[in-house]
């Protein structure tokens, strides 16, 4: 076992190696520009990303022309979103096209953008989501009006694995005329997706998410029923029919196709072993400790993603306890922000608990025999850190917490 | 973000860690901070007649820079009158652990949990000594009984 411990999929896996096999000629020998129309060097590099088109696109039951590549899943949701508001919007008259539904735990490329939009005069929804971080179907489609032009909602969250049903707001979607974008960065090669039976208009993903290289992906957009026309953000010499300017990143997008291709030979196998592994560590962990909580859906969540709240203790002298397994948390104090979450707090976990949250995302390189120590040593970490938690002996000496006056002086 | 030594050799070996009896009129116990913005600290100090403080405790909820500061803040007023340690500031602390910006507030934390329990402490001194003359009082009245 390599030590420290990595559980933090989520964040960035390392390339399989037979990803880096098919990439490594098309950084030597092959280093052909895939735009060069006349010679074999060209040939070459062209052939190899068409094949990685058709094995990204074979994902998702897209067809290759469909298939964009860019340089990853936030550039992806910038283009997907201001280039159907840019192509599409009306601010003005009766028929006007400016309004935007999103959801509160989106990831910051999908949120800021739409603010961004938002403090260029477009409307945006920001719909709320329950406890278990799934959005209501019932308010999205209330929130549905003749003005509204996308629907950009996220397949599966990032930081607690929730998965929304992108099937079911595709079909909503449809019945109205409205177009949807999903970022798919942390589901797709997963959990199945088909563009066609979700209703998916427009797809976000990225390579580094699946054993690929970083600084690739690539944006789905719908050619058929209805054809999606995006407005150009990357001007230049018209590359990617014309909706992507910029010489293609040959083995990056090699890489994408060959990491696409080995999770869709192995999905189905891999998210059962990865359910298992994941509900081995939260259960384990769990029936040793007390107050501890698992924040997203019980059920409808990424194979691999386990969100913990500790009560008591803090999340980032956790992180410090338990310094040989690498994971993320929600703590303030693992960002310059000094805000805890904002996707627990919109779950509406306490601020409290979501300063003592742990996010573990476990993947392909994972084994049983990790996840077993993950467990003992956040098992330990929490039992110390708890013995030093005044909140903890307050809690043990029957105090409520929640009614303590902390701004009084509770001293 | 990688830490200090010091802060982890604190955090590893924390100076202090504990409680003391918050019921005892000698103890002046300060808790600071608020569990929702991620830091609590608990810092006591049990003192002798002449306000020496000859023990010093702490418990924190929070982040590896808070804990140290913390502990740190026991280590340095254990042995002092509550008014030298009164004079401990945060910039000392920072200084010692070698904090980054980000993390000034945990020595602010650890200041204002020594003038926390200092003003606990001296409050039940205040008290204490008001009430002795009348207790005083109440056993010669009683009869000595």
């Amino acid at each position: 076992m390599k030590l420290p411990l990595y559980l933090d999929y989520n964040a960035t896996t390392p390339l399989d190696p037979r990803v880096l096999d098919a990439m490594l000629p098309y950084l030597t020998d092959k280093f052909g520009n895939a735009a060069s129309r006349n010679h074999v060097y060209g040939w070459e590099a062209e052939e190899a990303v068409e094949r990685a088109r058709r094995q990204v696109a074979s994902v998702i039951g897209a067809d290759t022309k469909e298939i964009v590549f860019t340089s990853g899943a936030t550039e992806s949701d910038n283009v997907a979103i201001k280039g159907v508001v840019e192509m599409y919007g009306r601010r003005e008259g009766t028929d006007r096209k400016d309004h935007i539904i999103t959801q509160a735990t989106e990831h910051k490329a999908v949120i800021d953008t739409c603010t961004y939009l938002q403090q260029r005069g477009w409307d945006v929804t920001f719909l709320p989501v329950d406890r278990g971080g799934s959005i209501n179907l019932e308010e999205l489609s209330q929130a549905m009006t003749d003005r509204t032009l996308l629907v950009t909602i996220m397949h599966g969250n990032n930081e607690i694995g929730t998965l929304q049903p992108i099937g079911a707001i595709g079909r909503l979607c449809k019945q109205r005329g409205i177009l949807f974008h999903t970022d798919a960065t942390q589901s797709f090669g997963k959990v199945p997706i088909d563009v066609e039976e979700m209703g998916i208009d427009l797809l976000s993903l990225s390579a580094h998410k699946i054993y690929g290289p970083k600084g690739i992906g690539c944006l789905y957009a719908r050619r058929r029923n209805p054809r999606v026309r995006l407005a150009i953000q990357m001007h230049g010499g018209g590359h990617e029919r014309n909706m992507r300017s910029g010489t293609l990143n040959v083995p990056g997008i090699v890489g994408l196709g060959k990491a696409a291709e080995l999770c869709q030979q192995t999905m189905e196998a891999e998210s059962g072993r990865l359910t298992e592994l994941r509900d081995r560590l939260s259960e384990s962990i769990m029936g040793q400790l007390e107050d501890v909580t698992l924040n997203g859906h019980p059920v409808d969540r990424l194979p691999n993603t386990v969100n913990l709240s500790f009560a008591y203790v803090e999340g980032e002298s956790l992180m410090m306890e338990m310094n040989d397994v690498a994971v993320s948390s929600g703590s303030a104090c693992t960002s310059a922000s000094l805000e805890p979450s904002f996707v627990l707090r919109a779950l509406g976990v306490s601020d409290d608990l979501a300063h003592g949250s742990i996010r573990f995302s476990l993947g392909r390189f994972t084994t049983e025999e990790e996840v077993d120590y993950a467990t003992g040593r956040v098992v330990s970490a929490v039992r110390r850190l708890r013995e030093m938690s005044p909140l903890y002996e307050m809690a043990k000496e029957g105090v409520d917490l929640s009614k303590v006056d902390w701004h009084a002086g509770a001293g | 973000m990688a830490y200090d030594e010091k802060v982890i050799d604190h955090f590893d070996n924390p100076r202090n860690m504990g409680s003391l009896d918050k019921e005892d009129d000698k103890v002046g116990t300060g808790i600071v901070g608020a569990p929702e913005c991620g830091d609590v600290m608990k810092l006591q100090i049990l003192c002798d007649e002449n306000d020496r403080i000859v023990d010093a405790k702490f418990k924190t909820f929070g982040c590896g820079s808070a804990i140290a500061s913390s502990s740190l803040a026991t280590e340095w007023i254990k042995g002092k009158r509550i008014d030298e340690a009164q004079e401990i500031k945060n910039v000392d602390i920072v200084r010692e652990l070698s904090l980054p910006p980000v993390k000034i507030h945990c020595s602010v934390l650890a200041e204002d949990a020594i003038k926390a329990a200092i003003a606990d402490y001296r409050r039940k001194r205040q008290r204490s000594q008001a009430e002795q003359p009348e207790a005083d009082a109440l056993r010669t009245a009683g009869g000595g009984s």
